[in-house]
């Protein structure tokens, strides 16, 4: 049976087939969709982790028990796991155990571009890159028999348009694989010095087997165009280069990544009299190409960075330009995104934008990065999962050096990231006695990737009711004195709130509590609870209305001005009666709508 | 050979939906098809597209600039911002409908009010009143179908089974309601 499935479903249904017995995984685009669709199949047993490194420790211990094991992961998490990674690739595996990295060439969601195909060179790992849903689904399987087979971790490399792009996929059986039976094996998995050394040698001579494997791997082939030109090629570039340049070129399709195939690639080069190397970022096969000393054309000709899409292949290499309908840049202007109307996060930017000048924004990665944005202008800084506080920390310390600058800094980030690196990072601020302002909006969900479950939810992946971790409890066992719960959609509460910690000379945390708009399961306590939540609207009274502008800095995307009339209203169809523009409007123009009260 | 088709709007619109009963309808009738679409921000008000891909044999998911013959727009902005994918003699089918972005929502930049024409002495272009239609018919949300079903007659393929797709994506509840609301799109384009 063929069905239409996205690169995410696919790798599932090949974890499925494949028999694998544990999954994990933290979410983060573009590979968030591949463990919410492992649990949809009752077979496997899955969860979510807190962070990328316990998702592969979790998954590393199910091998060494005797099971098939699977992480999932956006690159950048790979960077987070890369601790476990490297010594799991000297102990090898009981299980076979995939670990998916999911890069993101362009950038859609993510805050840089790394080529995590450098990861399986560095860790000295096998690797497979599909360049399809059906080769995803495929080489999955394949992946649990090279990993037992070879002992040894597979990375599994896919990029965003691999990840998110669907296509028709042949479904097959899956195949029973039976738990094996655990035995205790120190010289394979106690990572001692003494052992490490001998590991090392291990690690070498399963490369060198892996050489030969790569030569007449399946994965790696030749597509023979009786052409003068060739084209070497992985992942979706492959099929970006077929969609430029058709049967008018040979090509050779590498899936089988690390370690690249020496012969083949060279035949090949020698075969051709121009060879292109078509792969999205680093010059991770054209470097290879060149150190055998091939003249290859690669980097040189296309872009660096960025997708590799037929376009830009047609314009580097066939020098062809644009023929379609122009663009008139006057009829349009950016749309970027924005916090969602009754997004809880709104009412806390609100005010703490009024502090601007009084203090340094230390931005994490979550949802509240939209508060980058207009009418916001909050972050200073971004850098990773977890960074907020600890790198806010490393700045209060430099900004109390400075005599003339007496700016505090606020650390922002969200319940998720607070459980992913977060609390680490808040320990190390009390530990040494720092001074800054921690904020934890939590809205009980992790956001941005489409509202995942996570530690204080309530729920696991298995939609099962699971302990609440309580954050306000963590905070104060990890040693914080001062700290305050409010509700971000009491503007009052919230700026006292943010006056009272900038008026301690210690660290503080401010905990906002309400819930994300998008999330779909609430119960009748928590209405109870969040009082009256999303059940009412409000309205503008037009008379009152002086159009002094001042309720569009809540930022909400309900409310709209009419430069025409100069009056605002309020879009009834959106508006979920948070009542932040109410509090806003120095007029009292903005009031509850009876209709809906 | 294959076919481009890019549907485009704002986050929350329905894109989505209409992108998924375009690739059913083309996967029943045995072409090799191709969809990408790109997650992450969408849910937050931001432009969103889907692009399918049809034919014998098709590589790439993502369509090139100046490549698609056919760009469904919900938005009239969004449409001006995207017709650069069309080739010259590509089909624009765009919703008479406006949506105010963070930009032009303070009332400092004016949301341009010269979209529709201009496309339209450029490209054949196909204005469908999708969204008050839909308030018509009693549920805005099915205003995606009735783009759809503007769609279908531009498409105008008879081996394509429109409305066992419809059936196919939507919840029991809704299939009349979005069937009505196809046929509503299909008599919009004469
Ligand atoms: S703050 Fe009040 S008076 Fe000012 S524009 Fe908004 S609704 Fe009108
Ligand atoms: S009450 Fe005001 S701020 Fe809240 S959702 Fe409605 S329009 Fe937006």
């Amino acid at each position: 049976m063929k069905k239409i499935l996205s690169g995410n479903e696919a790798v599932a249904r090949g974890v499925y087939e494949a028999s694998v017995h544990f999954a994990s995984a933290y979410p983060g685009t573009p590979s968030t969709e591949i463990l919410q669709n492992i649990s949809t199949y009752k077979h496997i047993y899955a969860e979510w982790a807190p962070n990328e490194k316990v998702a592969l420790e979790t998954a590393i211990g199910a091998s060494i028990a005797g099971g098939r094991s699977f992480a999932a992961m956006k690159h950048v998490g790979v960077n987070v796991a890369a601790d476990p990674l490297f010594t799991f690739a000297y102990t090898g595996v009981t299980g076979g155990c995939v670990l998916v990295t999911a890069d993101e060439p362009g950038m859609h969601s993510s805050q840089n571009e790394q080529d995590n195909r450098n990861y399986a060179k560095f860790a000295k790992i096998p690797m497979l890159e599909p360049s399809n849903s059906q080769e995803s689904k495929d080489m999955i399987i394949d992946a649990y028999e090279l990993s037992e087979k070879y002992d040894s971790v597979i990375l599994f490399r896919m990029t965003t348009r691999v990840c998110h792009s669907k296509s028709l996929v042949e479904l097959g059986e899956r195949k029973e694989v039976e738990l094996i039976p655990y035995k205790k094996n120190f010289g394979k998995y106690v990572a001692i010095p003494a052992i490490g050394r001998k590991l090392r040698h291990k690690v070498e001579e399963r490369m060198n087997i892996l050489k030969e494997y790569s030569e007449k791997s399946k994965w790696n082939y030749e597509i023979d165009n009786n052409s003068k030109i060739g084209v070497i090629s992985s992942g979706i570039a492959f099929e970006y280069a077929n969609e430029a340049f058709g049967d008018t070129v040979s090509y050779l399709k590498l899936g089988f990544t690390n370690p690249l195939p020496a012969n083949l690639i060279s035949d090949f080069c020698d075969k051709h009299e121009k060879v292109y190397i078509i792969e999205e970022n680093d010059p991770y096969i054209e470097e290879f190409a060149k150190i055998l000393g091939k003249n290859v054309i690669g980097k040189e000709l296309f872009p660096y960075s960025g997708e590799m899409t037929p376009d830009v292949i047609r314009r580097a290499a066939l020098s062809e330009n644009y023929k379609g309908v122009e663009l008139n840049e006057d009829l349009f202007v950016g749309r970027p995104p924005t916090f969602c109307t009754g997004c809880p996060h709104r009412g806390f930017f609100y005010e703490l934008g009024k502090k601007r000048k009084k203090i340094i924004v230390a931005g994490d990665i979550g949802c509240y990065s939209l508060a980058v944005g207009e009418p916001y202008d909050m972050m200073d800084t971004l850098i990773c999962m977890g960074a907020s506080f600890s790198s806010g920390h490393g700045m209060q310390k430099i900004m109390e050096m400075k005599e003339e600058d007496d700016r505090r800094i606020v650390t922002v980030m969200g319940d998720s990231t607070f459980f992913h690196t977060g609390i680490n990072s808040l320990i190390n601020t009390v530990y040494n006695k720092g001074n800054t302002i921690n904020v934890i909006l939590d809205n009980r969900i992790t956001g941005m990737t489409g509202q995942q479950d996570n530690p204080g939810t309530g729920l696991n992946l298995a939609q099962e009711t699971s302990t609440i971790m309580d954050i306000e409890g963590i905070v104060r066992a990890i040693g914080i004195k001062n700290i305050r719960r409010v509700n971000p959609n009491d503007l009052q509460e919230t700026k006292d709130a943010i006056n009272w910690a900038l008026d301690l000379q210690e660290s503080s945390v401010i905990i906002t509590d309400w819930p994300c708009k998008l999330k779909k399961r609430y119960n009748d306590e928590d209405f109870a609870r969040y009082d009256k939540m999303w059940q009412t609207k409000d309205k503008v009274i037009e008379d009152l209305c002086t159009g002094c502008k001042a309720c569009l800095r809540s930022g909400c995307a309900s409310l709209i001005f009419d430069p025409g009339t100069k009056k605002v209203s309020i879009n009834p169809n959106t508006c979920v009666g948070c009542d932040v523009c109410l509090q806003i409007c120095p007029y009292d123009a903005i009031v509850k709508d009876d209709k809906y009260v | 050979m294959s076919k481009s088709i890019k549907v485009v709007g704002v986050g929350g619109q329905g894109t989505i939906l209409l992108a998924k009963i375009l690739t059913t309808v083309f996967v029943e009738a045995g072409y090799d098809v191709k969809m990408s679409e790109i997650h992450g921000m969408s849910q937050r008000g931001g432009s969103v597209s889907s692009e399918i891909r049809y034919g014998n044999k098709v590589y790439s998911p993502v369509i090139e600039k100046g490549d698609a013959s056919i760009l469904v727009s919900l938005e009239q902005m969004e449409a001006a911002r995207n017709v650069d994918y069309l080739k010259k003699d590509g089909v624009l089918i765009v919703n008479d409908y406006k949506i105010h972005s963070m930009v032009t929502l303070n009332g400092k930049i004016p949301y341009p009010d010269n979209i529709l024409e201009d496309l339209s002495n450029r490209v054949k272009t196909y204005v469908i009143d999708g969204t008050n239609k839909a308030v018509e018919l009693g549920l805005d949300k099915v205003m995606n179908i009735i783009m759809l079903g503007a769609l279908s007659k531009v498409i105008d393929l008879d081996n394509l089974k429109w409305e066992d797709a419809i059936r196919e994506n939507v919840k029991p509840q809704y299939i009349d309601i979005n069937l009505k609301a196809f046929k509503i799109g299909l008599n919009e384009v004469k």
